[in-house]
Parts: C-alpha cells; structure tokens; sequence
C-alpha cells in the first residue's frame, strides 16, 4: 500500500532477547531514571508563601481609573457593557451638580456600576471599548466568596484609590495594576 | 515450689525488650508511611508533604489522629466477629515477626546480661515462616468477611500470591540455611560477624529471589495486585474505616521493616558493620553501634522497596503467576542444587 506520508514506522516484532526477557536490567535502568529526579530541581511553587509571577498582559480584576487629580474617569457612556460578550457590566449614569467638579472629571459619571464576576470571562474588550481609559484589568484575579452575591462588584470595590487624598494606597494598587 | 522459682530479672528484662521493640516497630511504620510519601514525591520532583510540623514532619501524627477520628462502619452485612478480627490478626501476625530478629549483640545492664533479642528460638527462621504465612490469614478473613465483591477477589488473589511466592522464598532459603547450617537467626548474623564474607556473597541468586519473593509477601509495588486500585477499587480493605483500616496499612509496613530486617540479619551481616572491630570499642557501645548499623540496613532496603514501588508498574495477574512458577521456584531449585553440589565439592 501507498504510503500518505513517511511518517509511519514499521512496529519492531522481534521476539525479546534473553536479556531483555530477564527483565532485571530494565528494571534497574528505570531506577537509575526515577534516582536521577531526585536531584532535579522542582518546579512547585509553594503557594501562600510564594506566588508566580503574572505575565504583563494578564487580565485579572478589573480597576476603575482616576486621573491625576483624583477624579473618576468614568463618563457612563455604557461602551464597555455594549462591548461585553458575557453582559457582565451594568451601569447608571448620573448627571455631575455643582461643587462635584474635583469627583467627577466631566459633566456624566457613573452612579452605579457593576461587574458580576461569575459571568465576567476577563476578555480585556471593556478595556478595548472605553473610551476614557478609565477601566483596566489588573493582575489580581477575583478572591473566593461564599455567596453569588459576593461576586457582584460595586463600584466601590472597583474604584482604584485616590492619589490625592490616598496616594500611598493608590500606589500600592497602581504597583499590582502595572 | 521450684517451679515458682522464676527468674523475675529475665521476664523484666523480656517484657521491657518487647515493648521497645513493638513501640519502635510502630513508630518507625508510622514513619515509613512519611518516608514512603516523601520517596514518592522527591522521585516525581515533587515536594512532598510539607505543611504539618517542619519539613512536614509531623505528618503521620497529623495522618493517625485523622484515622482514629473517623467514623467505626461495619457493614451491616458483613460477618462482625471476623470482619474485626482480619485487621487484628494481620497485625498481629506482622509485629510477631520481630520476636526472632537479633537486634544487636548482648549489653551488660545492672551486671546482666541482655541479649539483644526477644527470643533466640533455634528454629528461628521458620518461625518467621510460620507467622508470615498467619498474616494473610489476616487479609483473607478481612477480605471475606467484608462481603464485597472486590474484597473477595483481593483476597483470593492475596493468598494464591502469597502461596506461591512463599514456595520460592522457602526454597531460596534452603540453599542459604545448607551454608549456614543453623535456623537460629543469632547464629546465621553471629557466623557473617565472625567469618569474612556476608551470606549475599555466597548466596548472590539466592538474595535475589529472596527479595523478590519478600516483596511479593509485603504486597508492594509490582506485586500489590491484593489492593490495585484500579481494578479492584481498594481492595481487601475496601469495606474497612478508622482504624482498622489503619491496622492494615500499618501492618504493610511493619511487614515491610521486618522483612527488611530479616534480609539483612540473613544476608548483609544483620548488626555486623563492615571494617570495625567491635573489640576496639566497650562492649556496650559496640553493640549499640551493632544496633544502629541494623537500623541502617533496614532503612536501605526500606528505600529500596519504596524507589521500586515509585519506579515500575504492576504485574498482570498471569505474569505474577508465571514469574512465581516458571521463573523463581525452577531459578530457586537450580540455586539450591548448585549450592549442594559446591558444598559436596568442598567436602
């Protein structure tokens, strides 16, 4: 028959020989093997204590913006929801009064916003989407709840800290955001 | 009233050497059990249990507090009486066996004199014979009395190999005891201290059986068919919880550091360490030194068993079975006749 490709290769039936037959010098070969290990370097990293290194582009939790002055980047605009594929973000705008200008950076800003992380599926399209560079994802994946609840993220629990009024937690937060 | 006339220092002295004996048996078991993970792991590059204690070392504590606070199940229809007497008898079975081990030379205690050995019976190696054979009496009771069906097949399984297997060992035995010429375990480690050589030189194919065979009698890895997992779920203890179910796995490994023990007392020379001069030394100290050296060579064979168990796979029943038959028992024969002939040679 025609071979498709050179790729197949005949199945040796040789009958064992007697040394292979013995069994005993395989055996030891093997040990020889598995001893080796012994002395390899283990790839476990023991976790509480020490955590691997995400990668640049990981898209982990995700953190509502500031600028420089400490106001909310966030418009309400809703592209991010729009762009969602998993519907995981809602929103309310609100309007920005008097006296509000050092919160909010322009006149619309987001009353409500959430994210539920179950449907969430870290995609980064929001980050795509907004408009404002005010949503990112950050290095930090969603910590264990014991309720569905606990996974639906308020804005307050998204919102990066203040640099004018937090600046320490801000950099703290700024450091895992990368 | 002679007969009251007893000497109560000795039954002390015997008593107090029994408890050690059991007490270390069951401690070093419960750490063989770590030994065995940690072997395990540091082969598959692994760390190992390492969280209780440091280094991990207060594991097996942590493992038998876990098994003794489980819940007692007895199957409602299983045979209560033999279904708690398996675990109890093959235990029993396993911790008798220390009984005929010389553990050390002899110590001068309050002017006594303590051989370091329970009982230096002179049929001493086949009293082991005869309490090994016991011990699966402990598995085939647990294993039917359970009234599963997977019990009953590893326990069929385990007395079919443990029959087999224990033809070859008694035969490979035979060969070593025609050069030594004496059952008693004191005299069989006594002529490797005083003579040159230890018996595996003599007896290099007898060994090899030897250990074979007493791997296959532990159940240990290629031969722990009685308990593979995948086939047979747990096996003869499938049914068994709590302690009982510890009592097995204890059992395995205190089967495991007596047979250890026993190659080395028959063939490396037991407490005899090589290149030392015991007369050097007081004699005290040159039989804990004899005792230290025994423990060394036991924890040797011990990682031996383990790094065979984490390195080769499990037989096919059949191939079990014609390893046993058509291999060991003509290779143990062929052993038994050559080493008659030498010694006829030599006459």
């Amino acid at each position: 028959m025609q071979a498709l490709t050179n790729k197949a290769q005949a199945v040796n039936r040789k009958p064992m020989t007697l040394l292979e037959r013995l069994y005993l010098i395989n055996i030891i070969k093997g040990m020889m093997i598995t001893f080796s290990h012994m002395f390899k370097k283990q790839p476990t990293i023991r976790y509480p204590e020490e955590k691997r290194e995400f990668s640049p582009v990981f898209r982990g939790l995700h953190v509502l913006n500031r600028d420089e002055e400490g106001r909310e980047r966030c418009t309400a605009c809703g592209l991010c929801a729009v762009a969602c594929p998993a519907e995981a973000i809602t929103m309310e705008a609100a309007e920005r009064v008097e006296g509000e200008e050092t919160m909010y950076r322009e006149e619309k800003y987001a009353a409500k916003y959430e994210i539920n992380m179950l449907r969430c599926i870290f995609c980064g399209l929001c980050e795509d989407a907004c408009p404002k560079d005010a949503i990112y994802l950050s290095e930090t994946f969603a910590p264990a709840n014991f309720t569905r609840k606990g996974f639906i993220y308020a804005k307050s629990d998204l919102l990066i800290p203040n640099p004018k009024t937090e600046a320490s937690a801000f950099a703290e937060a700024k450091g895992v955001e990368a | 009233m002679t007969i009251l006339a007893l000497d109560w220092g000795f039954i002390i002295e015997k008593l107090i050497m029994i408890a050690i004996v059991v007490f270390a048996s069951l401690g070093i078991a419960l750490y063989t059990t770590f030994g065995e993970r940690k072997v395990a792991a540091i082969l598959q590059d692994r760390p190992g249990p390492s969280r209780a204690g440091p280094f991990g070392l207060l594991q097996p504590l942590a493992d038998g507090l876990k098994l003794i606070m489980k819940e007692e199940i007895i199957p409602s229809q299983a045979n209560k009486w033999l279904f708690i007497l398996g675990p109890g008898l093959a235990m029993t079975a396993s911790l008798m066996t220390c009984a005929v081990i010389p553990w050390g030379s002899a110590l001068d205690v309050f002017g006594r004199h303590v051989e370091l050995q329970i009982a230096d019976v002179n049929i001493g190696i086949l009293y082991v014979f005869a309490v090994v054979s016991m011990g699966v009496y402990g598995i085939m009771i647990g294993g039917w009395a359970s009234n599963n069906k997977f019990s009953l097949m590893s326990a069929l399984r385990a007395a079919s190999q443990a029959i087999s297997y224990e033809l070859a060992m008694g035969l490979a035995l035979i060969a070593l005891l025609m050069t030594t010429g004496s059952l008693s375990l004191k005299t069989i480690v006594e002529q490797q201290v005083q003579g040159h050589w230890w018996n595996v030189v003599y007896q290099p194919l007898g060994f090899l059986i030897f250990f074979i065979t007493a791997m296959a009698e532990c159940n240990r890895t290629p031969f722990d068919l009685p308990e593979a997992e995948n086939e047979l779920n747990f096996g003869y203890h499938q049914e068994y919880s709590s302690m009982k179910l510890g009592f097995y796995l204890f059992a395995e490994y205190i089967n495991m550091i007596m047979s250890s023990a026993i190659m080395a007392s028959m063939y490396f020379g037991g407490y005899d360490l090589p290149f030392f001069n015991e007369a050097s030394v007081a004699p005290n100290i040159a039989a804990m030194i004899g005792v230290g050296t025994l423990l060394i060579k036991i924890v040797l064979f011990i990682f031996l068993f383990m790094w065979i168990r984490w390195t080769i796979p499990r037989f096919r029943y059949d191939q079990l079975m014609g390893l046993g038959w058509k291999t060991l028992i003509p290779l143990a024969l062929f052993n038994m006749l050559l080493t008659g002939a030498v010694i006829l040679a030599k006459l």
